[in-house]
């Protein structure tokens, strides 16, 4: 057995890549994820050479890039921005559906869940993670990952349950 | 109730990935740089750390591209990203090179993978061979201070990181015979009849 080796970082990057882009879109929505992607991988890179070979090389970069998340969001708190602009009047007839984004509707209410129940959805739906790995990236016991896991679930049914079916 | 992962346009994240590698080579975050260089030698991978080229490897005989970052990864640095704008300029001289229109490469050197003493010192003299020019292995080690250690020259020009910039592929053995070659016979000469023209 050779001993355990980091890979060289852009193996790394190549291999994590996508699941740091889809965490972070369902945690920021579109318009934040790509420079919260980059300063995520440039932190990692800042940090890999002391890394220990054996770590859990996935569960480390979505440790980091749910800070980052979490930067962007308390960021939010302290200057925010609308959501979307709603023009009315004469431009209202004009609008149309904007072809280029497809609705991600369920993970922009996750984003309005309270914080750590978006937080433990995210890591745990969009990047995958067990609910151990959660628990370990939010520095909090896996029975409050669980528990915060299963009230964002329930929240998210009931808000559907309200919502009128469309065709 | 399910949570499907939200969907990723094909090649989005593989984009911003090469984004984020080439401003990490710019910023000088990534210790060390690489690009895929074709020429008629074949493919290269080019390394190169904020000092200059390190490593210049005939992919396929050094076991191909994921082999050659990963002993790099190892002996240098494992903060090792994909920046061709980074060595757009050793590149840009080989290409010159193998076209006939460059004899001296122009470009900084690392040698950090060569360690410190007779060996690099054998490569550092071999650097100085002239274009067109030939020596001998006997030579290169006269000039490296141990006139005896002829085979250790070899050694150690077998073992050059830097081939076709250091050009060891003009050492020949000292009856006239090709010699060996880090790249094999045939393209040593190859190198050499481009600079016999």
């Amino acid at each position: 057995m050779r001993p355990a080796r980091l890979p060289p970082f852009q193996r790394f990057l190549d291999a994590h890549c996508d699941d740091v882009l889809r965490f972070l879109v369902a945690s920021l929505g579109r318009q934040d994820a790509d420079d919260a992607f980059q300063e995520t991988f440039i932190s990692a890179l800042r940090a890999y050479p002391r890394l220990r070979p054996d770590s859990n090389l996935r569960g480390w970069v979505l440790t980091i890039a749910h800070r980052k998340a979490l930067d962007v969001h308390r960021a939010r708190g302290r200057n925010p921005v609308p959501v979307a602009e709603i023009r009315d009047g004469a431009g209202a007839a004009t609008v149309t559906q904007a072809p280029a984004e497809p609705p991600e509707d369920h993970w922009d209410r996750v984003r309005a869940l309270p914080p750590r129940q978006r937080e433990v959805l995210t890591l745990r739906y969009a990047a995958d993670l067990t609910h151990a790995e959660v628990a370990r990236a939010l520095g909090c016991s896996e029975e409050a990952a669980r528990r915060a896991a299963a009230d964002g679930l329930k929240t998210l049914r009931e808000e559907l349950r309200d919502v009128p079916a469309t065709a | 109730m399910s949570l499907p992962p939200p969907d990723l346009r094909p090649g989005e994240a593989a984009a911003l990935a090469a984004r984020t590698a080439a401003r990490a080579a710019d910023e000088g975050i990534a210790e060390v740089a690489y690009a895929t260089v074709d020429s008629p030698a074949g493919r290269l991978v080019a390394i190169a750390s904020p000092r200059g080229l390190a490593r210049l490897a005939y992919e396929l005989e050094n076991g191909g591209l994921e082999r050659i970052l990963d002993d790099v990864a190892l002996r240098l640095s494992p903060a090792i990203v994909e920046a061709p704008a980074r060595l757009d300029d050793v590149r840009r001289e080989l290409d010159e090179y193998f076209a006939g229109r460059r004899e001296d490469f122009d470009l900084a050197l690392d040698w950090a993978l060569t360690a410190p003493g007779f060996r690099r010192r054998v490569l550092q003299e071999c650097a100085r061979i002239p274009f067109g020019a030939t020596s001998t292995y006997k030579q290169m080690a006269i000039a490296a201070g141990s006139p005896r250690a002829f085979r250790a020259a070899g050694g150690a020009l077998g073992s050059n990181p830097i081939p076709i910039v250091v050009p060891c592929h003009r050492v020949l053995a000292s009856g006239g015979g090709l010699g060996g070659y880090t790249g094999g016979l045939d393209r040593k000469r190859l190198l050499l009849g481009i600079e016999a023209m």
